[in-house]
Parts: C-alpha cells; structure tokens; sequence
C-alpha cells in the first residue's frame, strides 16, 4: 500500500454558509460541509436540493456567492477546475463529460496528457490507462477504443477512472452508480475502499440509501438549498433520514398491485428470436395487456439492446417484432411509435431531451399531434398537461416553461418518463426510468406505473436495481451475455436468486 | 462479447453540466427581448446615423421603399435559411437556386405560357432543387455542407447553359405590371415579403412542423426516439429553403425584369449572416424569424447608406463584416451579464 495521502481523520475540507444563485433560484442557500481524510462523505437529498451545485462549488466549476471554503485549515478559492485538480479536488460528475471522438485513454488524461517536451507520451498514458481500468475491474475496455462507441456504464467507468488518474487527495462522485449494474458496484466500492485506506476523502452523493450504509461514515442531508442535518452517522435509521430530506414520511415499499386479470390471449408484444450479432441473440418472449415484465441483468447483458431494437432504433439482424398481432417493420422507429410504442431511453441527454427547450416542448415532443389541430400546436394545452404530470412527478420547480438544461439531473429525468406518459402507448418500454430519482418522487413513479398497466398498457421494465425489477414487475426475465436466461413470475424470485443468475448464470432450481 | 455493450447510436451531448448555465428559462421571453432589444438597437442606431449623413433624403419614403424592395427577396431567402439552420443545417446554395429558377422562368417557352406559368415554374424549380438537397441530405447522409456545395456549383452552371450566359429580358406586360405594382400603395414585393414572413413565423412557432424542426436541430436523436421521422423532415426543411429561392427569383426579377444566371450571387452569405446575426444558434435548435428579419434590415440600412454617401463597395463589405462581429457580440454579452 502506498503511504497515506492524508493524515487520517485530519479535517480536509470545510465549507460553510455557501450560498450560490441563479437567475430565479437559490440552489444553496448557506451550506455547510465538512470532510476528513480517509472518510467517505456522503451527500443525501432529494432531487434539486443542491447537491450537484454543492460540488460544483467544490470543484471549482460554480464560483459561490457567498460563504467560506477552507482547506487544510487555510482559506481557499476554487477558481476554476483547474485549479481545484490542482489542490488535489477530483470530480466524477452526475452527467458524462467525456469527448466521444476520443480514445479512453485520451480522455481519462485529458487536460493532463502526460508529456515530454510538449508531445504527448501515447504509450505511457496507454498503459496508465489499461491499468486504470484494470483496476476498475475493466480490463477488457481497450485504452484506444472510441468513448463514444462505449455504452452508458461504460463511459462512467471512464469518467471513474479519469478521476483516479489525478492522485486526488480528495474525490467527489456525483451519482456514480446511478448507471452501474450490481458487479459494477462492487467494484467500485472496492475501490474506494482502497482510497479511504490510503486516506483519500470521498465525497459520496447517491439516492439509494443502501449503498450510504454500505460504504458510508458520516452523511450531511440537504433540503431545498440548506444543510438539515449534519455529520450524522451513516447508520442513522431511515425512517430519520428520509423525513429529514422530504420534511415528510415516505413508504419506499413498493405499492401493493392487485393480481393481473386480463386475459391470456391480450397479447400485446411477441419477440421472436430476435437476434443482433454481437449484442443479443435468440431472444424471444410476449407481454400482455396490462402486464409488467422486468428484465434484470448486468450491465452489457444486451438488455437496453433488446429494448431499442424492439422499438426499432436499432435493426434486428434477425427476429420479429408483433405488437397487437402486426409485424413491425424492422429498424423503424416511426412504425414502432405509430403502433402505440414508447420507450423512455437509457441516457436522458443524448438520446432523449432537447436541453436547450422548455419542459413542456420536452413532454409533449412524443405527442405533438395529440397536441395539435390541424396542425397548430395548443400550447396552453401543452402547458396544462405537462403541469399536471410533472405535479405528480415531484418536478422541482415544477414549472413547464423553464428550459430541461436548468433542473437537476433527477428532475431531467422525470421529464423524460413524462413524455411517455402523457403519450398514450399500448406498450411502453422503460429503460432505467428511476436512475437518479429521489425515493419520494420513485414511489410516485411505480404508482403511476401500476396505474399504466392496470388500465392495460403493457411495460417492459430494464432495471439494474434487482429489488425494482421484482418489486414492481409480474414477471421477470432474466438476461445474461446477450441470452434470455430465464423467465418466472417475479413472486417466485428473490434478489439473491436473481443475482446469482445474472452474475454465475447457475440456473437457479427454482 | 465485451462486457460493456457497443453502443450503435454515438451520442451527440457530452457537454458538461458544469458549464456556465444558460440563463433561466422563466424569464425564456424576457431573455429574447434582449437580444432582440439589443439589435433593434443596432437598427436605430444604423438608421440614426444614416439620417444624420442625409437628413433630407434617408427616411423619405421613397428611400424607405426603395430599401426595403432590395431587402425583400434577400429576407425571403433568409426565412427559409432560418429554418434550415435551425433544423441544424446550413444551405449553402440558396444564391445558386435564385439564378436557376429567374432564368428557368424566364426563358422564351416560359415565357410564353404566361405569368402564371412562369410563377409556377420559379416556385417549382426552387423547391425541386431544395428537394434536391433534402433527399440527398436526409437519406443520402451527404453531409449538408458538401451536398449543398455541389448544388451551389451545379445549380448556377445549369442557370448558365439554360440562359447561355445572356440577360432574358420579361417581355410579359402583367408580370412586370402585376409584381412592380402597388396594394394599397405598398409595393407587392413587399408584400410578399410579409407574407412569407407571416407565415414563415406561424409555422414555425405554432405548428408541429415548426416544434420537430426546433427538436431535430436541438436533438436529433433524441427527435428519433420520439417517433419523429427525422429524415422525411430534414428533407422537407430543405425543401422549404428551395421554395423561398423559388419566391425570391419572382421578386428578383420582378424588380430587374430579367432573368439571368448572375442573380442571386453572394445570398447565401447574406443569409446566413442575417440568420446569426438574428440570434439563431448555427449549431440548431435555438432562433427566432423575427431575428432574421431585422439582421437582413441591418444590412439593407448598411447598404442603403453607402450608396447614398457614394463610398465603395470594398468599404461597404469591410462595414458589413464588423457589423456581423458587433451584432453578434452584443447579443453574446447581454445573455452573458446575465449568467453568473
Ligand atoms: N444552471 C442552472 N441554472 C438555473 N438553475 C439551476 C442550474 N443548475 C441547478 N439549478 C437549480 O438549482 C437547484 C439545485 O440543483 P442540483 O443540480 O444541485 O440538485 P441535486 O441535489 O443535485 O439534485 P439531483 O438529485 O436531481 O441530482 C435546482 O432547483 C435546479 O433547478
Ligand atoms: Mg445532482
């Protein structure tokens, strides 16, 4: 082990009365925060509270308001990111900032290409690289390939890896699992794990609160822009933290689902065989009216794959796809949208949201016909439909006319989930809908899912949370290396069941 | 199989969240007057100083007029580059397509079959052309820099052969009395200029067209995903671009009564310098027409003042290109104060 960056349990970092504005908001609105080496800190609160600003603070990408930041006992600014590497600041953001026509190892060095006399030393940052991820548990992810042919969990891994690259004294990790499958997170505890031993700080921002008992020592709670509680312990019950978030009780039970009815022969969508090389193959299953199917499965076991050729984003190389008794046409996803289907994508920036446009524009893009006459838009309409829905979703604030760039990442995504609620499918597939959704807003969320289905759509549910997909779904598939493993009703499972499957892929005697 | 998944469609947003914010978009309205405020500015002033240059003259309404006829079929031009560049494109052959259609509707056989025909026939060989482009755009996946390019060249050689390099005189009586004429003692090629500004701006703003044309450019996979089909619009977008050079050839050779294969020279510059000095993002999915509207009246007011104080045409361009940059600039600080 190396010698310790830090002097263990020595105060790094504190920050107090922080205060950052915006045109109409106060994202902080006097935080306080203090980290000591060789802990992971961990930030709760719900959707839009500050955390993301708070870090951005910290990183150096926001400059506060107001409020002091000390560091090692001195006062210090964060002028810009740079500087904040710097003094030893590395941060993994809730969005992806990686450059997709760059390599992995070009971008994990970005900004700090090791060099010799200005050229860059390809090899060595290649090597640097492979080690990276070797140590990420990746070491399949070639240092050359594209960052942008990557998928989603794997451009966080890079993003990961980009922040160990920096010998940091202090980490930040906005949402890192948020995208991340089991393993993943195993993974990636271990190696925080590793950096708190060797007195590296860790601040931790995640909604699931599992994952704060898992790896976390102290946690400071924020709601609405201020500190409501402080250096608490990471086993503080649930109940305590929760009601400090929200200011309320939250049941995160999943809600109670009455038995699914209807009859055997509704059936809504028939894959067969479908097949892409290299991705899945041989992959076949129905879902009738009214049903929830979840699919569980580790990241790259082809789940998102088998979701966006159904809807025809991606071409089957072989396979069917019959939604209401009619072929779709393969690869089209007009045919797909015109045959009543939806799919609320995996990543809300690049494949779903117009972030430079209104809320609004954003929920009603799926359905701008039903939001029109003869053509004309109904924006008043378009307005009160979207209030409406993003009231039940929790959307903070919840006004339709805002641009989507300037919510937090779990109010984007809601409003990615809103615009297939408002469009009326018969069959709605859902890629990670809750990924960095607070509890409350969550609980919301599956109510409203029940809701769908119990009027008769059918859903198609991708999660990497286990306890999601067996909670809210009726019947499970379980996906592993691109194969459809097994099929049950999601009573008969059990999350360690599930995951032993994903994970060995011994078939569980049921 | 490598364990993280290949991903067939490469995302475009990587920008980072941490970027300095936009401004908020309650105040969305409030932040466009500013632009837009910021540029009438620019109008007023440029007007301002072209009374004080001439005061008898400059805002006569014979010089008014006689602006704004110029300005008419550059501005109908530049409302179908509007669209296109929102759509995230770029046309580069918008001056090309006025030459071909000016000198197809004029031709002797054109010409014959009357005014109706000839309109017809400018309308039809500028959409065709923009048709043109769209297709090869859309599901050529010719990138709209190149495809449009090649339009540029071939469309004026075409222009070429058609009129072999001469001046066709409009020897149509009604055409030429018809569109140099009045309503209401307005000229008609002002008119029509509000016309297809009006319903440029209705289109664009209040219908679906308008709403999937602002989300292809501001996301187009994202527009995909959404069911929009994404290829027919991007092809009609480029269609609309042909249509308008269709309706600016009638208005330019309305105000010449000729048809030739030089018309239209440099539009495409004007255009697009209107377009962003109006406001519109070159990277799509952010403009606004009325923006357009008053970058072709900054340069009409340019060019109205140089001819009017005889100074050259090589100061003129040089005026123009500083008066692009401050247009721009102006605009980029007043959303700029407001950010941090
Ligand atoms: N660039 C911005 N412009 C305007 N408002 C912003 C901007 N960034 C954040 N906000 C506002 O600041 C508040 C806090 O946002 P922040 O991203 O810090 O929340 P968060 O706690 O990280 O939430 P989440 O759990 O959803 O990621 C929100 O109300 C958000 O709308
Ligand atoms: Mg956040």
């Amino acid at each position: 082990m190396k010698e310790p960056v830090n002097e263990p349990g020595e105060v790094l970092l504190t920050m107090s009365g922080i205060v950052k504005t915006f045109p109409g908001v106060r994202a902080l609105d006097g935080v306080d925060l203090e980290v000591r080496a060789g802990e992971v800190h961990c930030l709760l609160g719900q959707n839009g509270a500050g955390k993301s600003t708070l870090i951005k603070v910290l990183s150096g990408a926001h400059q506060p308001d107001e409020g002091e930041i000390r560091w090692l006992d001195r006062p210090a600014r964060f002028s810009s990111p740079d500087a904040a590497l710097r003094i030893g600041v590395a941060t993994m953001y809730q969005e992806l900032d990686l450059v997709e026509g760059l390599s992995v190892a070009e971008n994990i060095f970005l900004g700090h290409e090791p060099h010799t006399l200005g050229f860059a030393r390809r090899g060595l940052m290649r090597a640097r690289a492979r080690e990276l991820m070797r140590r990420l548990g990746h070491p399949e992810i070639p240092p050359g390939r594209e960052v942008g042919l990557l998928s989603a969990a794997g451009q966080q891994l890079v993003s990961m890896a980009r922040a160990l690259a920096h010998d940091a004294r202090l980490i930040i990790m906005d949402e890192p699992t948020a995208a991340l499958a089991a393993d993943e997170v195993d993974n990636l505890f271990r190696v925080v794990a590793d950096l708190t031993a060797e007195g590296v700080a860790v601040v931790y921002i995640s909604h699931r609160l599992e994952e704060i008992r898992r790896i976390g020592h102290r946690v400071t709670v924020l709601k609405d822009g201020r500190t409501v509680g402080t250096n608490l312990a990471a086993d503080t019950p649930t109940s305590e933290l929760v009601n400090l978030m929200s200011g309320r009780q939250v049941e995160t039970v999943f809600p109670h689902r009455e038995a699914n009815t209807t009859d055997v022969t509704d059936e809504v969508l028939a894959v067969e065989g479908l097949t892409r090389a290299g991705e899945f193959s041989d992959v076949s299953f129905t879902v009738r009216a009214g049903e929830i199917v979840g699919i569980a499965g580790l990241v790259g076991a082809g789940r998102s794959e088998v979701l966006e050729t159904v809807f025809g984003a991606r071409r089957a190389d072989a396979g069917t796809v019959t939604v209401n008794g009619r072929r779709l046409r393969n690869g089209s996803v007009t045919a797909a949208v015109a045959a009543g289907v939806g799919l609320a994508p995996e990543e809300r920036k690049s494949q779903a949201l117009l972030l430079d446009q209104a809320v609004a524009s954003n929920v009603i893009l799926a359905s701008l016909p039903a939001f029109s006459r003869g053509g004309f838009s109904d924006l008043a309409r378009e307005y009160r439909v979207s209030r409406e829905m993003l009231e039940r979703l929790d959307l903070r604030p919840p006004d339709p006319r805002r641009e989507v760039r300037t919510f937090s990442g779990g109010n984007q995504q809601k409003v990615v989930v809103a615009r297939w609620l408002v469009r009326e499918c018969t069959l709605l597939l859902l890629d990670e809908p809750t990924r960095g959704v607070d509890v409350g807003a969550r609980a919301e969320l599956y109510g409203l899912i029940h809701e769908l289905a119990a009027s008769g759509v059918a859903v198609v549910l991708v999660s990497s949370e286990v306890p999601e997909v067996l909670g809210l779904s009726d019947r499970v598939l379980v996906m592993r290396e691109g194969r459809l493993l097994t099929e049950a009703p999601a009573n008969e499972l059990t999350e360690a069941a599930v995951l032993d499957m994903v994970m060995e892929g011994s078939e569980v005697v049921l | 199989m490598s364990d993280v998944g290949e991903k067939a469609s490469p995302a475009e947003e990587t920008e980072r969240e941490a970027a300095p914010a936009q401004p908020m978009a309650a105040s969305g309205r409030f932040r466009v007057d500013i632009r837009l405020a910021s540029l009438l500015g620019v109008l007023v002033v440029l007007c301002a100083v072209g009374y004080f240059l001439k005061p008898d003259s400059f805002l006569s309404e014979s010089n008014v007029s006689s602006m704004l006829r110029l300005a008419a079929a550059i501005g109908v031009v530049s409302v179908g580059m509007t669209f296109v560049i929102i759509a995230a494109g770029i046309d580069l052959s918008v001056g090309s397509m006025v030459a071909l259609a000016s000198v197809w509707m004029t031709t002797y056989a054109t010409q014959e079959m009357g005014m109706f025909v000839m309109v017809l026939c400018a309308l039809a060989v500028g959409l065709g052309a923009g048709l043109v482009n769209g297709v090869l755009i859309a599901y050529g996946r010719v990138v709209p820099f190149i495809a449009t390019l090649a339009m540029y060249a071939s469309a004026r050689g075409l222009a070429e052969r058609l009129s072999n390099r001469e001046t066709q005189t409009v020897s149509v009586t009604s055409y030429n009395e018809f569109f140099r004429g009045d309503i209401l003692g307005i000229p008609v090629l002002i008119w029509m200029l509000a016309v297809v500004f009006a319903i440029g701006w209705v289109v664009l703003n209040r219908t679906t067209f308008g709403r999937r044309t602002f989300a292809i450019g501001g996301n187009a996979e994202a527009a995909r995903l959404a069911g929009i089909n994404v290829k027919l619009h991007t092809a009609l977008v480029y269609g609309i671009a042909g249509l308008c050079c269709g309706i600016a050839a009638i208005m330019v050779v309305a105000r010449t009564t000729s048809g030739s294969s030089t018309n239209g020279m440099f539009y495409e510059l004007d255009a697009i310098a209107a377009v962003v000095i109006g406001g519109t993002l070159l990277s799509g999915g952010r403009g606004t027409l009325i923006g357009t509207l008053i970058g072709v009246l900054i340069f009409t007011v340019v060019n109205s003042i140089f001819t009017q104080n005889n100074l050259q045409t090589d100061v003129q361009n040089i005026a123009k290109g500083v008066i692009i940059i401050v247009a721009v600039l102006l605009q980029y600080g007043t959303t700029r104060n407001r950010k941090t």
